[in-house]
């Protein structure tokens, strides 16, 4: 007994993605109660007895570790209903800088202050310093891309790729934009932004892609300071979080 | 589930067994949202809410038994908030579902 809840207990310990499915009603009354622990690649343990049930459920709870709203779901099978509650545990928020320059410092105060772990990659060693950066979590000196392509890249995580260097950036974003990640904003003007994107597409990127990179990077508040774009960037991370587009800030009637 | 687990597991280390009741659905205003949960020790000692206060001790009193012969159940609160103001003094209305279940899965 009690196997799930200690590998729920484990999971949460870990910070790693998890949905708990709990039977709590079916129209015949059985198996109220019964559970399915479901994992980011889709895998479960524990068992509803039935196998159709249990494939839509996981389909749900995969999508609910990330979404973390809890609440209850109604399925029919052969001519049964069945009430499902399925609450999302997401890992804590994570936050990757790429580029450990001058913005990428108030970047990681503003990041840990919300409650982000913070990573921060750069190639240069110069710039990746414990002495610049006491606050980050974990500090890199290795080429961004290799350790990210190394990394557990999810919808709780955010990157914010701020070196200014194409040779850095792009295949930063190569990895990046191949896994679903909750947030992708990348530096540079208009004018970089796009012709970046053109020398990505002629790498094989594609429109669907391209269009997941937040450039110019951050919130458009007239930002001068590192700090102010730290903010920017930080405050677009957060509404992109809770699914709200650049024209639904400012707009109070929109949920 | 994470602000209830160090109590849980402090009473499961002494021995006792757990019943966990959870939110599983709110209509209208509800002081806690879906998830949220009251976890009840077998000496009746408790962790976390589901609503605030107004439905915690009839929720008690079912986790309880649920302990004892280990079958789930599903409560239904519905009060008005007229109602509910003048029956219990809080103001909290809506209508709310806790999944009642020991823990042992």
């Amino acid at each position: 007994m009690s196997a799930l809840y200690e590998e729920l207990k484990q999971q949460l310990a870990q910070e790693r993605g998890v949905a708990l499915a709990t039977l709590v009603r079916s129209s015949s009354g059985q198996g109220i109660g019964a559970k399915l622990l479901v994992f980011p690649d889709k895998s479960f343990h524990g068992s509803f007895g039935l196998p159709e049930l249990e494939a839509r459920v996981v389909e749900d709870a995969e999508q609910a570790i990330w979404i973390g709203e809890p609440g209850t779901r109604l399925y029919t099978l052969h001519e049964q209903t069945f009430e499902v509650f399925i609450e999302g545990f997401p890992p804590p928020p994570r936050l990757i800088i790429v580029g450990a320059g001058h913005i990428a410092i108030p970047l990681t105060t503003f990041a840990r202050t919300l409650g982000y772990r913070v990573v921060v990659i750069d190639a240069r060693a110069a710039f990746a310093t414990r002495e610049r950066f006491p606050h980050a979590d974990e500090l890199i000196v290795a080429w961004p891309d290799e350790v990210l392509a190394r990394m557990d890249l999810n919808p709780s995580t955010a990157v914010a790729i701020l070196t200014h260097d194409p040779k850095f950036d792009e295949p930063s974003l190569k990895v990046v934009l191949s896994r679903q990640v909750g947030y992708v904003g990348a530096i540079g003007s208009r004018k970089t932004s796009q012709e970046r994107n053109e020398r990505l597409k002629q790498q094989g990127l594609t429109d669907e892609q391209l269009s997941r990179i937040h450039a110019p990077i951050g919130l458009n508040i007239g930002a001068k300071t590192p700090e102010e774009m730290a903010l920017a960037i930080m405050a677009e991370i957060v509404a992109s979080r809770y699914g709200k587009d650049r024209t639904a800030i400012l707009d109070w009637s929109r949920k | 589930m994470r602000d209830i687990l160090p109590d849980v597991e402090r009473w499961r280390a002494r021995g006792e067994r757990v019943a966990v009741a959870t939110v599983v659905s709110v209509a209208g205003s509800a002081p806690r949202r879906p998830g949220a949960k009251l976890a009840v020790s077998e000496k009746g000692e408790i962790s976390g809410s589901v609503s605030g206060g107004c439905v915690e001790p009839a929720v008690i009193e079912t986790a309880l038994q649920v302990i004892k012969d280990g079958k789930p159940q599903m409560l239904e609160f519905g009060i008005s908030e007229e109602e509910n103001f003048e029956q219990i003094g809080l103001a909290c209305g809506g209508t709310i579902h806790v999944f009642v279940e020991r823990l042992d899965w």
